[in-house]
């Protein structure tokens, strides 16, 4: 079992919200900066107009500094906010007119320069803009130095509304972005999920190479994997071969044996020893089988990774193999009951003919002596059905669906040597040919075993 | 009942006057059924105002009224000297809204001060609840065979080729000591060059000078004055209701517009009975259906007087005139026109 990390999607998906609102957060903060720098400037901007205006009306009457405060100068103040205004003009650092304590700004050393403080007075954060101006009073220049302050409730009110946007629009902006993200995520992952999904739907002996076109980060891992595959099939491939080299081997010598004991068994007159010797042709025969069955299978293995499908008569193909098996049969007095029908499919001949005669193999070697062997061949809609049923003990009591595993034997086949091989061929080829296979106990007319083939017809 | 409010009234009138040295023009204390008095300093006549406090108290019984009338001068520098009063209210717009702007008045929110249209409050310090014109008053029995002056030009052309008419005859606010008087005056010679004219010309015709509006509708109506210039007209027209002899001018080229207006001083005592006497105001002030009171209420559409400016506006512009050096400069010029003889 492979141990879950967070998934690469959730990865991405929290990866980018992340970075998303760091962007929403991070221009918030900028908006809202910006906004109150331009919302102070703003207001810098009409007190200087202000401080401006008023120096404009200075004028010097009689050797005194005269001044007629414009309407116009704190009008423009209370245009744009509803602040609290305060105003001094001092000549020489005794004040003229307005608030004489409201002192603490920078005095402009250059004529019409404006300075800008922020100071608290009467309780409240002011900003105060000051201009100086010398007027000729008398014979000698007066230094005036105008001063208007502003609260500043309206420029935050403004800032608080504009931040108060932006924060509504950030987070509208993060929700959007997460949404994408997650939907790029999504997008994203797709070819992978492909792929893996490709490979899942595989059969379970499907070693061929996946050639799908694939994004360039999955390209080397598509390489590997097939890499792999390809590497697994040879040594398949290798043991199967191994394996048919091994049974070829063993039936030559075999039948050398076999062919020495028939002939000791004519030529020895004692009755023990010609048991022994039908003993040893017995042993000899299964042994045969067994090697026979082992190269049917590597055969299966090697053919079906490869399906020929030639258009071909499954009752002419059941036929000739009932035809192959009658002398065996006859040795046990076994007889066959063939009923056809027309049953065209496509196919590979010779591992159908592996299946059928291996069934037909164990049929013939469970059976009682003196039985018949049932074979049927039928056609239904887009099928084609063929049922061998014998006469012996059946499959006994356990569970029959793994009887066609490999190796696998029934639980009441005392007596009766056999490699647990045939139906696994059987089975192999069945599935290779996109049929099935069925075992089951005869229900009526007494003890027996049937096995259903079905094959999609051509 | 009468004469314990009276012997009450009159103790704090010496109170007041002893401690504090305002000089009141009427006194008087409305009883309620607890201790709790809500200390009013008003420019506004007492026969005007009653009404509107006797309705308070209809619905609000348990509270007391104290109720001082004042030149808009004094009121402001009763506010500027430590004088107790829980709610302020004067004609002067401009001497009010230097209170507020100043610090002397405390903020105050209620759903009356949110229904108020943005012009008539500031910074919820300072609250209007009448929108109040200037009008000229003229006696009818000297304008008999005589076309009625319909702009400023008019009556300047009329003033001048009438002086024996109008020696002596003419009225109209001492602008020195009417803080009222003084608005009008800066604001309308804002507004136009006819004003100077106007007042070199009554200059000339030795004009009465009056601190109220009242005591100029009395003689106008009495016949010692021909016509008064920049009347208040919630009282002029108070007073015609009941007195033919009366009639209001309207003046076409433009009429000024005040707002009466309230704070609560910073040293109010009594905060919620102040706030529920100003939303009483405020909602007077925004009725829409005719009521027997004489103040105006903020919008009213069936006034026919032509405000093409509206009403003046509250904003530290009126700050401008209070300058000591402006006010200076006004007075000298308005002396110099008024007072040629």
């Amino acid at each position: 079992m492979i141990t879950q990390t967070l998934s690469i999607g959730r990865r991405l998906t929290l990866l980018l919200g992340a970075i998303a609102a760091l962007l929403a957060f991070l221009s918030w903060g900028m908006v809202s900066s910006f906004s109150g720098q331009a919302a102070a400037r703003t207001q810098d901007n009409v007190l200087a107009a202000s401080v401006a205006t008023i120096a404009e009306t200075l004028r010097s009457e009689q050797g005194t500094v005269r001044l007629e405060l414009p309407y116009s100068a704190f009008a423009m103040l209370g245009a744009i906010s509803e602040d609290r205004v305060f105003y001094r003009v001092s000549v020489a650092g005794e004040t003229l007119t307005g608030y004489d304590d409201l002192r603490g700004g920078r005095i402009p050393e250059a004529p019409g320069e404006v300075l800008f403080d922020t100071l608290e007075y009467r309780g409240e954060t002011v900003r105060m803009a000051s201009i100086s101006r010398v007027v000729l009073a008398g014979r000698e220049g007066a230094s005036v130095t105008v001063s208007v302050a502003q609260t500043r409730n309206g420029i935050a009110a403004v800032t608080a509304g504009l931040s108060r946007t932006a924060a509504v629009l950030s987070v509208a902006f993060f929700v959007l972005a997460a949404a994408l993200s997650a939907i790029a995520a999504r997008a994203s992952l797709r070819p992978l999920n492909e792929i893996a999904q490709s490979v899942s739907r595989r059969g379970p002996s499907d070693l061929r190479p996946i050639r799908r076109p694939a994004p360039s980060e999955l390209a080397p891992l598509m390489t590997a994997l097939n890499r792999l595959m390809d590497r697994l099939g040879q040594s398949i491939r290798r043991s199967e071969d191994f394996i048919t080299e091994a049974a070829h081997r063993v039936r030559t010598p075999l039948a050398t044996v076999r062919a020495q004991a028939e002939i000791a068994l004519h030529t020895v007159t004692g009755e023990e020893e010609k048991r022994s010797l039908r003993r040893v042709i017995r042993a000899v025969d299964e042994s045969s089988r067994s090697a026979g069955q082992l190269l049917d299978h590597a055969t299966v293995a090697f053919r079906a990774e490869d399906l020929d499908r030639s258009p071909l008569d499954l009752s002419d193909l059941t036929r000739a193999v009932v035809e192959s098996l009658s002398p065996t049969a006859e040795m046990k007095d076994i007889s066959f009951a063939v009923t056809t029908a027309p049953a065209a499919i496509r196919g590979d001949a010779i591992l159908l003919q592996t299946a059928l005669r291996n069934i037909l193999d164990n049929a013939i070697k469970y059976s009682p002596p003196e039985t018949t062997v049932s074979i049927q061949v039928t056609r239904a809609k887009a099928e084609v059905q063929v049922e061998i049923c014998d006469q012996g003990t059946g499959l006994g009591a356990g569970p029959v669906a793994h009887l066609t595993e490999r190796f696998k034997r029934g639980d009441n086949v005392e007596g009766v040597v056999g490699s647990g091989l045939g139906l696994t061929i059987a089975e192999e080829v069945m599935r290779a040919h996109n049929g099935s296979l069925t075992l089951r106990n005869m229900t009526k007319g007494g003890t027996g075993t049937c096995v259903l083939l079905v094959l999609p017809s051509a | 009942m009468r004469l314990a409010c009276l012997a009450f009234g009159l103790g704090l009138l010496a109170q007041i006057g002893l401690a504090q040295e305002i000089e009141v023009e009427a006194h008087r204390f409305y009883e309620g059924t607890s201790d709790s008095v809500v200390r009013v300093i008003s420019t506004a006549d007492l026969d005007v105002f009653e009404p509107f406090l006797l309705e308070f108290q209809r619905t609000r019984p348990a509270i007391g009224i104290d109720y001082t009338v004042t030149s808009s001068t004094e009121l402001h520098r009763a506010m500027t000297q430590d004088h107790t009063f829980d709610l302020a209210i004067s004609s002067a717009m401009d001497l009010q809204f230097k209170l507020a702007n100043d610090g002397f008045a405390q903020s105050y929110r209620s759903s009356a001060t949110d229904s108020l249209p943005a012009w008539a409050s500031w910074r919820n310090l300072i609250f209007a609840f009448t929108s109040e014109p200037a009008v000229v008053v003229i006696s009818r029995d000297d304008f008999v065979r005589q076309p009625k002056p319909v702009t400023r030009q008019d009556l300047i052309a009329l003033l001048r080729e009438n002086p024996a008419r109008f020696q002596g005859r003419v009225g109209t606010y001492d602008v020195r000591v009417s803080g009222l008087g003084y608005l009008f005056a800066t604001q309308e010679a804002r507004a136009s060059d006819a004003y100077w004219r106007l007042t070199e010309v009554m200059g000339r015709l030795d004009p009465q000078l009056y601190c109220c509006s009242a005591q100029m509708i009395d003689d106008v109506a009495s016949g010692k004055l021909a016509l008064a210039y920049n009347v208040l007209g919630s009282y002029a027209a108070q007073r015609i209701a009941e007195d033919d002899r009366l009639e209001i001018l309207v003046l076409e080229d433009f009429s000024n517009v005040m707002l009466r207006t309230a704070i609560i001083p910073q040293s109010a005592q009594n905060v919620e009975y102040a706030g529920a006497l100003l939303d009483d105001l405020l909602r007077a002030g925004m009725r829409d259906t005719p009521s027997a009171w004489v103040l105006p209420p903020l919008s009213d559409r069936r006034d026919p007087l032509p405000a093409a400016f509206g009403p003046i506006r509250l904003g530290p512009g009126l700050m401008v005139n209070l300058d000591q050096l402006n006010r200076r400069a006004f007075l000298d010029a308005w002396e110099s026109g008024m007072e040629q003889r």
